[in-house]
C-alpha cells in the first residue's frame, strides 16, 4: 500500500478514494520485511484497514512516511498546539473569553501569562488581539488556550497589537507563509520593514512604518492567494518601483 | 451566529487611516466601488455586484382586489431579505434592526417617490389591479447594502415586463407571453440611494462604506435621488450633529454619483435587450465563468444488453393477453359515460348495505365498483371494456326530475340517493 500512496503524491484527490491493501501482496516468509508505517495528516484516515481521503485536494509527501493532504479552506478547526490570534469579547471573574474564527469562543485564564500571579493580574482589556497556543483542542470540550509555553515562559505571546492592521486570509496562505522555506515571506521581506504576526487561524496583523505602507503589504497579501509565484514576484516588483 | 467582534487595534487603525484620507482598499474619499449589473434568464430578475456586496432582486406581479380607499391604482410591495448567507450575524427569520431599517428605506425611496405610475397597473378599477412585489435577497454582505438593494430594486422595475390584458365590460382576460407580447411597467424617474459614512463627530465624510468602515462609524446619511436631481429622500442615522454646509455637500456629491450609476443602469439594460433580441442566451447561469472539474460526470452503470429482446419477448408471451380496449368513453346508457377505469370500492362491505353510505352528487356519472384486474396494458385514452364477470356491477342512479328546480335543489340530491338502482350486467 505504500507505494501505491507514494504513486499518487501530487495528484488531485477527492472525498472518498481510498487505498487498500491489494490481494496480490505477498509478504515472503524467508526474507527480513520492515513494518510499513503510514503516518496520516491532516486530510487522511484509517477506517478499519484502508487509508481514505476525507479532503478534497493535493496528496503530499514527506520523508519518510507522512503523507497528507493539502485542501484550501478559509474555516479554522481548534487543534492543540497550533498558536493563534484571538480576539478578547468578554472578562469573567478569572477568565478571559477569547474568539478565534471557530464555533466557540475560547477561555484563557488570567494566570496563563508570563509573571501574572493572583495579586499580579495581566493588562488585559475587551477588544485586545491576544496571541496564544491551544491547550485544549477537541471536539468534545471547550477549546482552551495559554499565553505561555511549559517551561512557563512567554515566548512571543501575549497581548499585542496597538498601531497595525488585522485582516483574514485564508488557512492555506498562513501555512505557506509559515512554512521553513517560504517564498512569500522572503519576497516580502524585500518590500518593506514590516513587523508580522500570522495566526493559524488565517488572522494576520501587520505594522509597518506608515499607515500607507501597512495598508499596501496587507492588499498584497490578500491578493497573493490566488496568484502564481511569477505574477506575485511582478507585483512586489512593481510595488517596490512605484514607492521609490 | 455572532458576527466577529471587532478589535481595538482595527478600530484605531481604520481611524487613523481616514484622518490621513486613506480608506482600507486605495479607493478616494468619493469613489464607489466598482459595480456590476447583470440579469436572469426571467424579466425582473437582477444581480448587482458592488465591489464584494452582492445582492439579487426579483420582480414578480400578481391580480388582486385594489385597496378600498384607491381603488384605481395598483399595489406596490416592497420586502428585503437579509439571508444568513450574507453574513453570520444575519439569522434567517428575525426581524433584526438593520432589516427594519433597510426595508423601510427602500420603501421610503421607491414608494414615496411615486417613481412607477401605479393608476397604470390598474384593470378593472375597483375589483382587480396588479400587485407589484418586489424582493431583494443580499448574498453577500461587505458594506452598504442599502445602495446595492435600492440600485438593485429599479434595475429590476426596469426590466421586468407585465402579462398583456385585455378587457370587454367586466370580462378580463390575461394574454400568456406567448400570446402577447408582456409589456414593461411605467417608470416615471429612477431614484437611487447613496450611502455616505461620518466618522469624528461629522469631521471626515466616506462615501460608499466598506463592512469595517460600517462598523467603526459615527453616522450614516443616505440621500435617494434622480439624475434630475430631485431628491426623493434623505435620511440620517446614528444621531450625529450635521451642519447646513455639509448636507448640502453630500447632495451635491449624490447628483453626480445617481447620475453615472443612471448611465451604468441604461447601459446594461439596453445590452440585456440586444442580448435577448439576438436569441443569444442570457441570464445568470451563462454569465457565470465555467470553471468545474468533471461536475455532473458519472460513471456508466453496467448494464446486460445482449440477451434483451429474448426476454422480453418471453415474458411477453407468457404473460396475459391484453384485454379489449375500446376508445373513451363508454356509453353503457344513454346519459351515462364511462371515462377511465372506476375505482375499487374500498369499504369491504356487502353489496346491499353500499347504497346507504353512496353519496354522489347529482350528475351523471356511472358509480362502479370493478374488481382490480391486473395487467392491464391501457393506453392514454383507451378504456378498458369491462368483461363479464358475475361479480362486476356496473350500479347507475338516474337522478330524479326535480319538481321545483330551485327549492327542491337539496331534496333532488337525497331522493336521487336513495332512488332507482339499476343493476347492469354488460
Amino acid at each position: 500500500m505504500f507505494s501505491t500512496v507514494r504513486e499518487r503524491v501530487g495528484e488531485v484527490l477527492l472525498p472518498g478514494d481510498e487505498f487498500s491493501f491489494e490481494a496480490e501482496e505477498k509478504i515472503s516468509l524467508t526474507a527480513p520485511v520492515k513494518s510499513e508505517k503510514v503516518v496520516c495528516g491532516p486530510g487522511l484516515r484509517r477506517c478499519g484497514d484502508r487509508l481514505v481521503v476525507f479532503k478534497s485536494g493535493v496528496l503530499r509527501h514527506k520523508e519518510p512516511n507522512v503523507f497528507w493532504i493539502d485542501s484550501q479552506q478559509r474555516r479554522y478547526v481548534p487543534a492543540k498546539g497550533e498558536s493563534i490570534i484571538g480576539i478578547v469579547t468578554a472578562k469573567s471573574g478569572d477568565v478571559f473569553k477569547v474568539d478565534f474564527g471557530g464555533s466557540e469562543q475560547a477561555s484563557l485564564s488570567y494566570l496563563a501569562f508570563e509573571g501574572a500571579t493572583k495579586r499580579n493580574r495581566p493588562n488585559v482589556q475587551v477588544g485586545d488581539l491576544v496571541f496564544a497556543q491551544f491547550l485544549i483542542a477537541n471536539k468534545d470540550m471547550e477549546p482552551e488556550l495559554v499565553c505561555i509555553d511549559s517551561s512557563g515562559r512567554a515566548n512571543g505571546m501575549g497581548v499585542f497589537g496597538a498601531g497595525g492592521l488585522l485582516f483574514r486570509v485564508s488557512l492555506g496562505l498562513v501555512r505557506r507563509l509559515l512554512a521553513p522555506q517560504s517564498n512569500i515571506r522572503s519576497d516580502l521581506e524585500q518590500l518593506f520593514p514590516c513587523e508580522l504576526v500570522v495566526g493559524m487561524n488565517g488572522r494576520i496583523w501587520v505594522k509597518s512604518a506608515s499607515v500607507q505602507q501597512t495598508l499596501i503589504i496587507a492588499n498584497l497579501l490578500q491578493s497573493a492567494e490566488t496568484m502564481t509565484a511569477q505574477q506575485r514576484q511582478q507585483l512586489f516588483r512593481k510595488v517596490q518601483q512605484g514607492a521609490f | 451566529m455572532k458576527d466577529t467582534p471587532l478589535s481595538n487595534c482595527e478600530r484605531d487603525f481604520l481611524l487613523k487611516a481616514i484622518e490621513e484620507k486613506k480608506r482600507l482598499d486605495g479607493r478616494q474619499t468619493y469613489d464607489y466601488r466598482k459595480i456590476k449589473i447583470s440579469f436572469g434568464t426571467d424579466y425582473g430578475c437582477c444581480f448587482v455586484d458592488l465591489g464584494q456586496t452582492r445582492v439579487m432582486a426579483q420582480v414578480s406581479c400578481e391580480l388582486v382586489a385594489p385597496k378600498e380607499n384607491r381603488p384605481n391604482e395598483g399595489i406596490m410591495f416592497f420586502n428585503i431579505e437579509l439571508s444568513p448567507m450574507a453574513s453570520p450575524g444575519f439569522e434567517q427569520g428575525r426581524q433584526s434592526e438593520l432589516s427594519v431599517k433597510l426595508n423601510r428605506q427602500l420603501e421610503r425611496c421607491l414608494r414615496n417617490s411615486k417613481c412607477i405610475d401605479t393608476e397604470s397597473l390598474c384593470v378593472v378599477s375597483g375589483e382587480k389591479v396588479w400587485q407589484i412585489r418586489v424582493d431583494v435577497h443580499t448574498l453577500n454582505n461587505d458594506g452598504n447594502l442599502m445602495d446595492a438593494a435600492s440600485i438593485a430594486a429599479i434595475t429590476a422595475l426596469c426590466h421586468f415586463r407585465r402579462p398583456d390584458v385585455s378587457t370587454q365590460g367586466q370580462e378580463v382576460t390575461v394574454y400568456s407571453p406567448e400570446e402577447r407580447d408582456p409589456i414593461p411597467l411605467s417608470i416615471y424617474h429612477m431614484p437611487i440611494s447613496v450611502s455616505f459614512a461620518f466618522f469624528q463627530q461629522g469631521t471626515y465624510l466616506l462615501v460608499d462604506p466598506c463592512e469595517r468602515e460600517e462598523r467603526v462609524m459615527d453616522g450614516l446619511l443616505v440621500i435617494a435621488m434622480n439624475k434630475h436631481r430631485e431628491i426623493c429622500s434623505i435620511q440620517s442615522s446614528g444621531g450625529i450633529m450635521l451642519l447646513k454646509e455639509q448636507v448640502m455637500r453630500c447632495s451635491k456629491i449624490a447628483g453626480v454619483k445617481v447620475s453615472e450609476i443612471t448611465e451604468l443602469i441604461s447601459e446594461a439594460l439596453l445590452n440585456d435587450r440586444k442580448a435577448r433580441k439576438a436569441g443569444g442566451k442570457c441570464g445568470f447561469a451563462e454569465s457565470m465563468p465555467q470553471e468545474r472539474i468533471t461536475a455532473l460526470k458519472k460513471d456508466e452503470t453496467p448494464v446486460e444488453m445482449t440477451d434483451v429482446t429474448e426476454t422480453a419477448n418471453g415474458i411477453i408471451q407468457k404473460g396475459e393477453a391484453a384485454p379489449q380496449t375500446v376508445p373513451s368513453p363508454v356509453v353503457p346508457v344513454p346519459g351515462v359515460g364511462q371515462v377511465g377505469q372506476g375505482l375499487q370500492n374500498s369499504w369491504g362491505l356487502e353489496d346491499d348495505d353500499e347504497d346507504d353510505y353512496e353519496e354522489e352528487k347529482n350528475d351523471n356519472s356511472g358509480d362502479e365498483q370493478v374488481e382490480e384486474v391486473t395487467k392491464m396494458d391501457v393506453g392514454e385514452g383507451d378504456v378498458v371494456e369491462i368483461s363479464d364477470s358475475e361479480e362486476e356491477e356496473v350500479v347507475i342512479l338516474n337522478p330524479e326530475v326535480p319538481e321545483k328546480p330551485k327549492n327542491t335543489g337539496s331534496k333532488s340530491y337525497q331522493k336521487g340517493a336513495a332512488a332507482s338502482k339499476k343493476r347492469q350486467k354488460k
